[in-house]
């Protein structure tokens, strides 16, 4: 018993990693742009698909792969920014993108349906049915892999973000838009951008989701984002630090409650969320929110 | 018919103007009761039962869209969780039928108790998500619905992923979609009988003083937590009795279909489609929306592509059409008019600039009765 305790935590933090990075580009998109990208899941499953094409078809390894992909993703990204969400304006601004991205889901869905099909895939490597023997452990290289570029590409985003003039307009604009157009930053392009590299990053958790989740389809998006959006509620919307605790806290959870109720363990997320709301509604490291309008 | 008072609260002038809105009335009502006259006699003129099933069904997500309305196009809290309510009432419905072996007429007698059950899960769902605002309500909301969900798969009295049979109905084949179009019209037109009483009543206005600036309304003395969550327990009694309905005429309710995510979304189109927080918006959605859905789906049996097809047209109404089928049409409306009481002679002034209706914020508190 004790023996599967630590097995499951070793699985919660290492599986929290990726969830992290997905977390992290969802609560930078609403940090910025003020909306949830409720298309985050669905848009990890085509970061999957396209890896899966790549690896299947142009039999590109995995990791090679995101070399591919990550563009790809980012440029979709931005696409999608410029033409559903940018013209959004006025009162229910907020609402609306929330539904624009709902639709833009909706299509995507739809049309991996029809190139793929509802039959579950799996990606695979020599790398994904391995493992090393650690501390005792059987743990699955690819889990090692994945955690190392999950921490690898925070890192690179945290550096991006309080390191170089961009993540400073960044930083600017997520505190006041107002006073960061007045200042001189083109508060458009930084929008555009962090919404690229907010959907870019599911490329890498795509690719890792599509080799250790034991197969997805098209239907997959639903129970990505739900997870996504209890991870970023819980952290404290905008809050990278507290996506990224909040990630291997809900996954670490999830891995417990699985010892002893599999059919349960999906619950735990949403009920650690409302459970935590009814306490804090700001979640675990927001900010009080600010008077609505 | 000049729906634009719809839109948002607006103080009603004096004198010419009560007259006015007076004559609007009786050609309104007188309007209504054309539709509903038209909607009674629908199934005797109609029989063949492809048409009839897709009216059932519209009927239904009328209903529903109606009574998302009253929440959350009121108070402009937007819940993507209104298929707990559908789905709980549903799963009611199956439950009970099967528990005390009903079958055919008494059936219907059931959806109150789907109401009911509905109405019991709002208040403590409302009294947890109505803390929030915004977007964490909004992600709240969906939490709540991927919870009943995957109860609804895990748990054993609700029949697993296999879900649950309703009873089948021995009615003559030819006249089979009555009953239910029936009893589905009832409803909606109570709902909107509903809809139209909280939208005159002081409780509606406390509603959409609270969409316009809450921190406001409650300095002008609305409570705002009392006031929300009665219009989520109103609009969830609505939304579960719709979906004891729908299951019943369905005839089965699995997990994945009685808590649908696409339910959620159809809905907030459907009221967004026709007008956020109007009267008649969200039915008038519902109307064009749910056939061209059924149809659709007909239409290209491979579902795929109808997935497709809606999430474009979501997209085209949310880009191409902001605030609404209702009130872009009433501006065009009150602008057409207002230039032709102009041409011809100067005597009389619009007492109001025909756009400048939409969004008075703060304006709530001083509307008339």
């Amino acid at each position: 018993m004790g023996r599967q305790i630590y097995e499951a935590i070793a699985d919660g933090i290492l599986g929290g990693g990726v969830y992290a990075l997905m977390a992290v580009g969802l609560t930078l998109i609403f940090g910025v742009l003020d909306i949830i990208n409720i298309a985050q899941g669905i848009l990890v499953v085509l970061g999957a698909y396209l890896s899966y094409v790549l690896s299947v078809h142009l039999h590109i390894d995995l990791f090679v792969g995101l070399l591919i992909t990550v563009p790809a993703m980012f440029v979709i990204g931005v696409a999608i920014q410029w033409l559903f969400i940018r013209p959004l304006r006025g009162r229910d601004r907020a609402s609306m993108s929330l539904l624009a991205a709902y639709a833009v889901a909706l299509i995507i869905e739809g049309l991996l349906y029809r190139i793929f099909g509802p039959n579950y895939v799996v990606l695979t490597a020599s790398y994904v049915t391995s493992s090393v023997h650690l501390f005792g452990f059987y743990l699955p290289d690819i889990y090692l892999y994945g955690f190392a570029l999950a921490v690898a590409c925070v890192a690179a985003l945290y550096l991006l973000l309080y390191r170089t003039r961009f993540g400073r307009s960044v930083r600017a604009t997520m505190q006041d838009q107002m006073a960061a157009r007045l200042i001189g930053i083109d508060v458009n392009r930084v929008a555009a951008v962090t919404f690229g590299i907010g959907v870019a990053v599911t490329a890498v958790g795509g690719m890792m989701f599509g080799a250790t989740s034991g197969g997805f389809n098209p239907n997959s998006g639903y129970d990505l984002i739900s997870r996504l959006l209890a991870i970023i509620i819980l952290g404290g919307l905008g809050s990278i630090g507290g996506a990224l605790a909040a990630a291997v806290f809900m996954t670490t959870a999830e891995a417990l409650v699985d010892i002893w109720s599999p059919d349960w363990a999906v619950v735990v997320f949403y009920v650690a969320l409302v459970l935590v709301l009814a306490i804090r509604p700001s979640g675990l490291f927001g900010r009080a929110p600010a008077r609505a309008q | 018919m000049s729906p634009r008072a719809e839109n948002t609260v607006t103080p009603r002038a004096e004198g010419t103007a009560s007259v006015r809105a007076a004559s609007t009335v009786i050609q309104r009502g007188g309007g209504a009761l054309v539709v509903l006259a038209v909607l009674a006699v629908f199934p005797l003129a109609v029989s063949n039962a492809t048409i009839t099933t897709i009216a059932v069904d519209t009927l239904i997500f009328a209903a529903a869209a109606v009574a998302w309305n009253i929440f959350s196009g009121y108070s402009g809290y937007i819940s993507l969780g209104h298929a707990v309510f559908f789905g709980a009432g549903a799963y009611t419905v199956g439950i009970a039928a099967r528990a005390w072996q009903l079958n055919g007429d008494p059936v219907f007698a059931l959806l109150p108790l789907a109401g009911c059950v509905a109405a019991a899960l709002s208040v403590p769902l409302g009294l947890i998500a109505l803390r929030v605002r915004r977007h964490t309500f909004v992600v709240i909301t969906i939490a709540f619905f991927f919870i009943a969900q995957l109860s609804a798969t895990n748990l054993s009295w609700t029949g697993g992923s296999s879900g649950i049979l309703a009873p089948s109905p021995n009615w003559a084949a030819a006249t089979f979609n009555d009953p239910f179009y029936y009893i589905a019209l009832a409803l909606l037109v109570a709902t909107i009988a509903a809809s139209w009483l909280i939208r005159r009543s002081r409780f509606g206005l406390q509603l959409r003083a609270i969409r316009d600036d809450e921190d406001r309304a409650a300095g002008l003395g609305v409570r705002p937590m009392p006031v929300k969550l009665a219009a989520f327990v109103i609009s969830a009694i609505v939304t579960g009795m719709a979906g004891g309905l729908w299951f019943y005429f369905i005839g089965q309710a699995i997990p994945q279909f009685a808590f649908d995510p696409l339910f959620d979304l159809s809905v907030v189109v459907m009221a967004f489609f026709g007008g956020l927080g109007t009267l008649s918006g969200p039915l008038l959605g519902a109307l064009i929306i749910e056939p061209t859905q059924q149809w659709l789906t007909l239409q290209y049996t491979n579902e795929y592509l109808s997935e497709i097809l809606l999430g474009a047209l979501f997209l085209a109404v949310i880009l191409g059409l902001p605030r609404g089928v209702i009130p872009t049409a009433a501006e065009r409306i009150d602008a057409l008019r207002a230039r032709r009481r102009r041409a011809p002679a100067r005597e009389e002034v619009p007492q109001a600039g025909p756009a400048g209706q939409a969004g008075q914020p703060g304006r709530a508190g001083q509307a008339a009765p």
